[in-house]
């Protein structure tokens, strides 16, 4: 009687889905940028206001805030899904559960990856580096925030059964995006000094790649003993 | 943990599980959908086994649990056009039609959350006809409903079942079904 949905189609819904509930909502995406703002910002507080010492700083703060944001951000991604049954049934419409919760995924990066990385260059001067550097604090995280979003939705789908799994969430998460943290702050650093960043870019492309063929995966797994 | 089960439901049958609360209703129904791994025994679909080929029997399921699925801050439309898409292609005024059936024509692009718990199940139930599947399991379909809206649940129904479709009902009051398509089944320990 019907044509069956596509999965480029159902992926499409869900982007489409939950774009328009942020859109209605806009405190749960604001509200990790604003604490990305808010914690770089505490740096040059916090140390002498020297530009040549923050400067040096600049890259731990933007990439260690970034997670920290991430993290605070990715409890979101399931929680509401899976309280009020969505997560039910994305797993009996007969698609592949990791490819919808990859496209969940995406929407999330969407929502919470690209605003920390348009935010970032207004931190990054904030902290003193040169107006040349934009383009890659830009680039390195719009990159990096890929991977920490793959990474968020395995340990979001781990701790979806429990009642209160931040706390849980950022130790399993943390450590996870340590390979992320370590490239992400050396192609900053290396882009404020204005030097070429190509071999952490590639890293990050790699880690990115690389959540993407395993996290969906991990995450359907995770997703699926939470729903029993 | 149920054990000892037995069932077989045929085209255009109903099959209400009236058992006491606790005895495993919602376990059974969740098994049968795959939520639930079982531990023994096997589960057939139109003679083949559903593990060899889950996606086929997905498309031929509706299930309708205690969680809604729906979204507070969508309209009962956009929140059907969603759920629906995940599946099919929509055709233009399906989903106009099949909210007027359960009588929410006019609450068409009213968010989800202004709504009464009564109304959301209707907009739950516009679903499982839009979803065009053979095998309904529904858990405590007439939950929240007033005499209308359990009329709304019973029509249907009715038309599913007249459609060749099947469903295993989890309820605790008997739905009115005309008794050639009604199957009531009391206790775990009996047969069905």
């Amino acid at each position: 009687m019907s044509v069956t949905a596509s999965s480029w189609h159902a992926a499409a819904q869900i982007l489409r889905r939950d774009l328009t509930l942020a859109f209605r909502r806009p405190g749960e995406w604001l509200q990790p940028v604003a604490f990305f703002f808010i914690v770089t910002l505490l740096f040059p507080l916090a140390l002498d206001p020297e530009l040549s010492h923050l400067r040096r700083l600049a890259p731990a703060a933007l990439w260690v805030a970034a997670m920290l944001s991430s993290v605070l951000a990715i409890d979101f991604l399931f929680r509401e899904d899976g309280r009020d049954g969505t997560l039910e049934q994305f797993a009996l419409s007969g698609q592949s559960f990791a490819w919808l919760l990859l496209a969940k995924t995406a929407a999330h990066w969407v929502l919470t990856g690209v605003p920390l990385a348009l935010a970032a260059p207004f931190a990054a001067i904030a902290l003193g580096a040169p107006a040349d550097a934009i383009p890659g604090v830009l680039a390195s995280l719009l990159l990096g925030s890929v991977s920490l979003s793959l990474i968020g939705a395995i340990g979001a789908g781990l701790t979806l059964g429990l009642r209160r799994g931040g706390a849980l969430l950022s130790l399993l998460v943390l450590p996870l995006a340590v390979p992320t943290l370590i490239f992400g702050a050396r192609a900053t650093e290396l882009s404020i000094h204005g030097e070429s960043m190509a071999g952490p870019m590639y890293l990050l492309a790699a880690l990115s790649v690389f959540g993407v063929t395993v996290a969906p995966l991990a995450a359907a797994a995770a997703v699926r003993i939470s729903l029993e | 943990m149920l054990r000892g089960l037995s069932l077989r439901l045929a085209e255009g049958q109903a099959l209400q599980l009236l058992w006491p609360n606790g005895a495993g209703k919602t376990s059974l129904l969740r098994a049968v959908a795959g939520l639930i791994p079982v531990e023994d025994g096997q589960l057939l679909w139109r003679g083949n086994r559903i593990e060899d080929d889950r996606a086929a029997f997905c498309a031929d399921l509706a299930f309708l649990g205690h969680d809604l699925a729906l979204k507070g801050d969508l309209t009962a439309a956009e929140n059907l056009h969603f759920s629906v898409s995940l599946r099919r292609r929509l055709a233009g005024g399906e989903i106009k039609a099949a909210l007027d059936e359960v009588g929410l024509g006019t609450r068409a692009d009213a968010l989800v959350r202004q709504m009464s718990a009564g109304q959301q199940r209707r907009v739950a139930l516009a679903r499982l006809g839009l979803w065009g599947a053979r095998l309904w399991l529904l858990d405590e379909p007439a939950a929240n409903l007033d005499a209308a809206g359990q009329a709304v649940v019973v029509a249907a129904l009715a038309r599913h079942l007249a459609a060749g479709g099947c469903a295993l009902i989890s309820t605790h009051q008997p739905l009115d079904l005309s008794a050639s398509v009604n199957r009531l089944w009391r206790d775990p320990k009996e047969a069905a």
